[in-house]
């Protein structure tokens, strides 16, 4: 530090004039989903919930594995059974995992059957086990379970049902269902949305009044009984599979305004870029434009929302199947199954029936979680 | 080492030793500043200053220098993520006089402080007023918090503030919202919200950026006088080193974080002693103190003519039957760009600039009557951009450009360097994937950037750097014609010369033709061949620049030229000449003034040199 005498200061450190020249950062040669990966990375709630998101996805083809049962499969003599503890020392001894053959007798005192353990008993779980067929991922027959239950006795992790049915195995197989009805829906709600919003933002005038009525007319519509008028429209002799695709579309349709409204105000606001007006100075057409500059500028804001609105489509499903007008039998699905706890006697006594609520749980947090990761990683601002 | 308790404690005069040698009674010392966000190395670095009570303390410095967050520091309104990695904010408490530390006291305490004590103008007019509540409303909030008045005491105060900062009719600013207000008229409001208060220190974040010239120059002005009246002390935060020439007592240069050089202005400014400040003084643009010599030539060949272009817009009414409201943004433009020449046009926003430039890019369509004449080759073709169709726009499009002001948005954050420049090339379907790389490769080195850039986002260059890559991809398609929309206003002085020479060179290489765009005379002074001075949509004069700054005949344009800061203490901004000419055209002298849509015609006074005046 020099002080002059004048009262001057006059910084000593040696000073290189900035010739801008280039920077090199490795940040800077990143793409930019690199480095949205790299803050979502630093998201530990988000990153936990996206891997198990991911999971969960990946094991739905391999329901019919997991499961001892077939999701239909009825187990008569085994009605209501309370889940089943796995158990491991038998004796003091390890003898690997098995559970008790249990039979029913009926309680007089209080009027309900019971299941009494045969203590006497271990019977030792079976891997990779021949059980009744399924088809492996929908498409190849296979029979070969990851585990069972041995001759005269039962494996109900989770109980069973009114008919007899395992509620683990149809968890199992409802999450192929429950899951997916969210995707279908949202691929629908996104294909609609983003090109309406898109026409509207982009071209403006007549086009973009026509269908902001439109998206405030479906808005004000009140939701839950436009899809019972809608579900019940459905056709009741079509097979699980249609009424299936028709829930996920019923969904999807009532989904897009919100989104498309999104899409038109980021559209108007992008817009007036100026890489947008140099694109068009340079003779690009609309089609161009909104494929090449608008869309992939906020596509990933795009996908977190999504990732948002999915849980609200998993719960719409769940909600149409518990109050009868999704979903019905012999399908499987989470809210099919929450159909059965409908009554509040029912849950008291038998409080497995339940059970259902908890993937739901689990599985609409991990979306939200996920879904805030990934806006907390788009936008860097925030702290 | 001291504790703090030890160190704050008034009585102990040797401590006080240290702050002694910056300033005896100092208002604000800031002493061993470091600021820094994450592990990254500190933005600001140990930065020392102090404002003696009543005077000007400009800190000068480029975009990136630290010099905001600095100041922010002292009113601890810095963004969340920044931590104050060391130092000291000396400010004396109420009644005792006692040095308190800024960095050290409670939130509440510091509430009391801001806005009664130091109050602060920010750059963005618009943005840091609430749209949602009238004017006199938020100003009078200051006193609500502050004071204990009454409300009629503080209505009264207020309009008092608001006709000392110039407004003509106190009482409908009051009720007005910001969106009714100019930009220079907000910024008077905002003057008016900081000093309601009569605080002691005034900290005025690039307070003008965002004006006019003309308007800025008034601001200035207002600030001085105020400053004067109210003897309070400024602390300036500006890039531009003329504005530091016209205000500030004392200067403190930042660069990197880093203070390289301060003291008292006239010292610095007459005799800077650090190699920055010195490039600072070098780059600052300015209008060259005796007329350049450019060769004139007597048969003109014009690249783009305009004659007769006129645009009106229609605003829809304010209800349906309301009748609806008709802008002429341009008026009677008659003008032409020579090839290989450039033609500026300086004016100040809304002067129907722009306007003109999407024009001469066929991006807009005149009305009816005009002539837009573009010839691609001396003796070629010539074509009406009025009258285009389809392919010839497309054809037009290859030989005529524009370069664009915003270097941040000027690219597609989403696209490589490689696919923005190649896209011109890929949308004219023009050569092979190869071909268009090669061409990329060669623009890439014609605007001085190198080669291995060509798979990079924008998000990994300098505002300069974009703006280089702006100028590239205009050029992928060998244009004839570029037009420049403000291509330098958003860059520091230093990137903006480097850009204008690039421009220059790029244009005598290639025999390129220029439409520049600007409101800074300074710039168009260097590059231009001929300029036309535009307000509300008329040209005012036009003239080669030899005869435009050193014979201006019209008010406004002399008006422009006084504003306009020069980095030079001895030569002030004369504020009566601004006053005169920048006002509304209605009150400018007999000879020059508009009545509504009837105006004086542009009347040839000189070789090439047009004014609008009655003869």
């Amino acid at each position: 530090m020099t002080t002059l005498p004048d009262g001057r200061y006059v910084d000593d450190t040696p000073y290189e004039r900035d010739t801008g020249a280039e920077v090199r950062h490795a940040e800077l040669d990143m793409s930019n989903t690199r480095l949205l990966w790299l803050r979502f990375k630093q998201h530990r709630l988000g990153l936990v919930a996206g891997l198990f998101l991911l999971f969960s996805y990946l094991i739905l083809p391999f329901a019919g594995f997991i499961s001892p049962y077939t999701p239909n499969e009825r187990l008569e003599d085994y009605l209501y059974h309370p889940p089943q503890m796995v158990r491991f020392f038998y004796d003091g001894k390890f003898i690997g995992p098995y559970v008790y053959e249990t039979t029913a007798q009926m309680n007089l005192e209080e009027f309900a059957w019971e299941y009494v353990p045969d203590t006497d008993k271990p019977a030792r779980l079976e891997f990779f086990c021949e059980g009744s067929d399924y088809r492996f991922a929908g498409l190849f027959k296979a029979n070969t379970r990851l585990f069972c239950a041995p001759e005269g006795a039962t494996i109900f992790l989770w109980g069973s049902d009114r008919l007899g049915r395992d509620v683990f195995s149809r968890i199992f197989y409802g999450a192929q269902l429950s899951l997916t009805v969210g995707l279908v829906g949202i691929t629908v709600s996104f294909v609609i949305g983003i090109v309406l919003g898109s026409i509207a933002g982009y071209f403006g005038g007549f086009l973009d009044w026509i269908i902001n009525r439109v998206i405030e007319i479906l808005r004000s519509l009140p939701e839950l009984p436009l899809w019972l008028a809608l579900s019940a429209a459905v056709p009741s002799h079509w097979g699980p599979v249609s009424v299936f695709f028709i829930i996920s579309i019923i969904l999807g349709i009532l989904d897009w305004p919100g989104l498309a409204r999104a899409v038109r105000s980021k559209f108007l606001s992008l817009r007036e870029e100026e890489f947008v007006r140099a694109a068009e100075m340079m003779g690009a057409k609309p089609g161009r434009v909104i494929r090449k500059h608008l869309l992939p500028n906020f596509l990933s804001h795009l996908i977190a929302s999504a990732t948002l609105s999915i849980p609200a489509m998993i719960l719409g499903e769940t909600a149409l199947s518990f109050l009868g007008l999704g979903l019905r039998a012999p399908a499987v699905s989470w809210g099919v199954m929450l159909n059965d706890a409908q009554n509040l006697a029912s849950i008291e006594i038998y409080p497995w029936t339940a059970i259902p609520m908890l993937p739901i749980i689990v599985v609409v947090l991990a979306f939200n979680f996920f879904g805030d990761g990934l806006r907390d990683a788009l936008d860097p601002n925030r702290s | 080492m001291f504790t703090r308790k030890q160190r704050l404690a008034p009585e102990r005069e040797g401590i006080w030793g240290e702050a002694g040698e910056l300033g005896v009674s100092a208002l604000l010392t800031v002493e061993n500043l470091t600021i820094g966000f994450g592990d990254a190395a500190p933005v600001v670095d140990d930065v020392n200053f102090s404002v003696q009570p009543g005077e000007t303390l400009a800190l000068v410095g480029e975009s990136g220098s630290g010099k905001t967050l600095s100041c922010r520091a002292a009113l601890r309104i810095l963004p969340e993520m920044a931590q104050v990695r060391s130092g000291r904010v000396l400010f004396p408490g109420r009644g005792d006089g006692a040095l308190i530390n800024l960095m050290d006291v409670s939130e509440r305490h510091m509430c009391r402080i801001r806005g009664e004590r130091i109050s602060m103008i920010f750059q963005e007019p618009m943005r840091s007023l609430s749209p949602l509540h009238r004017i006199g409303n938020q100003v009078t909030e200051v006193l609500r918090l502050h004071k204990n008045i009454d409300r009629a005491e503080q209505r009264k105060r207020v309009l008092a503030m608001f006709e000392r900062v110039g407004f003509k009719d106190p009482d409908r600013v009051y009720d007005s919202y910001p969106f009714e207000l100019s930009g220079g008229m907000r910024q008077r409001a905002m003057i008016a919200m900081a000093m309601v208060g009569k605080p002691e220190l005034l900290i005025a974040d690039e307070p003008t950026t965002a004006l006019d010239v003309t308007t800025q120059a008034q601001v200035l002005g207002l600030i001085k006088d105020l400053q004067k009246d109210f003897g309070m002390a400024v602390v300036l935060v500006t890039h531009d080193l003329g504005v530091v020439a016209n205000m500030a007592d004392s200067v403190v240069v930042m660069n990197r974080g880093r203070v390289v050089e301060s003291g008292p202005a006239p010292l610095i400014l007459n005799d800077p002693r650090h190699g920055y400040t010195r490039d600072l003084m070098a780059a600052a643009p300015e209008i060259p103190a005796t007329p350049m010599d450019k060769d004139k030539e007597s048969d003109r060949d014009y690249i783009l003519e305009m004659r007769n272009v006129s645009k009106t817009f229609t605003l829809k009414g304010s209800s349906p039957w309301k009748p609806r409201t008709v802008v002429h943004a341009v008026r009677g433009i008659e003008f032409g760009v020579e090839r290989g020449k450039t033609l500026a046009v300086v004016g100040e926003s809304g002067s129907g600039k722009t306007t003109c430039a999407r024009m001469a890019l066929a991006a807009e369509r005149a009305d009816p009557g005009a002539e837009i004449l573009f010839r691609a080759q001396t003796g070629g073709e010539t074509v009406d951009l009025q009258k285009l169709d389809n392919a010839d726009r497309l054809a037009f499009q290859r030989k005529a450009q524009m370069v664009f002001q915003d270097p941040y948005s000027t690219l597609n954050p989403r696209m490589r360097v490689k696919d923005a420049l190649t896209e011109p090339m890929e949308i004219h379907g023009i050569g092979t994937n190869a071909d268009r790389t090669a061409r990329a490769v060669e623009m890439l080195r014609w605007v001085g950037l190198s080669e291995n850039m060509l798979t990079r986002y924008p998000h990994a260059f300098s505002g300069g750097q974009r703006q280089r890559l702006s100028i590239a991809r205009a050029l992928m398609l060998g244009p004839t014609f570029l037009v420049c929309d403000e291509p330098t206003s958003a860059l520091d002085v230093s990137v903006q010369e480097q850009v204008l020479q690039l421009l220059e060179e790029i244009r005598d290489r290639l025999n390129l033709s220029y439409l520049f765009i600007s409101h800074d005379l300074a710039v168009v002074a260097r590059i231009a061949d001929e300029v036309a001075v535009m307000r509300a949509g008329l040209v005012v004069e036009q003239g080669p620049p030899d005869q435009l700054f050193y014979n201006p005949q019209h008010p406004y344009t002399k008006a422009l030229i006084a504003a306009q800061p020069e980095p030079d203490i001895n030569r002030p901004i004369n504020l009566r000449i601004v006053a005169q000419g920048a006002g509304e055209p209605s009150s400018w002298p007999e000879a020059f003034r508009f009545d509504g849509l009837d105006t004086p015609p542009l009347t040839v006074t000189g070789p090439g040199h047009k004014v609008r005046r009655y003869a």
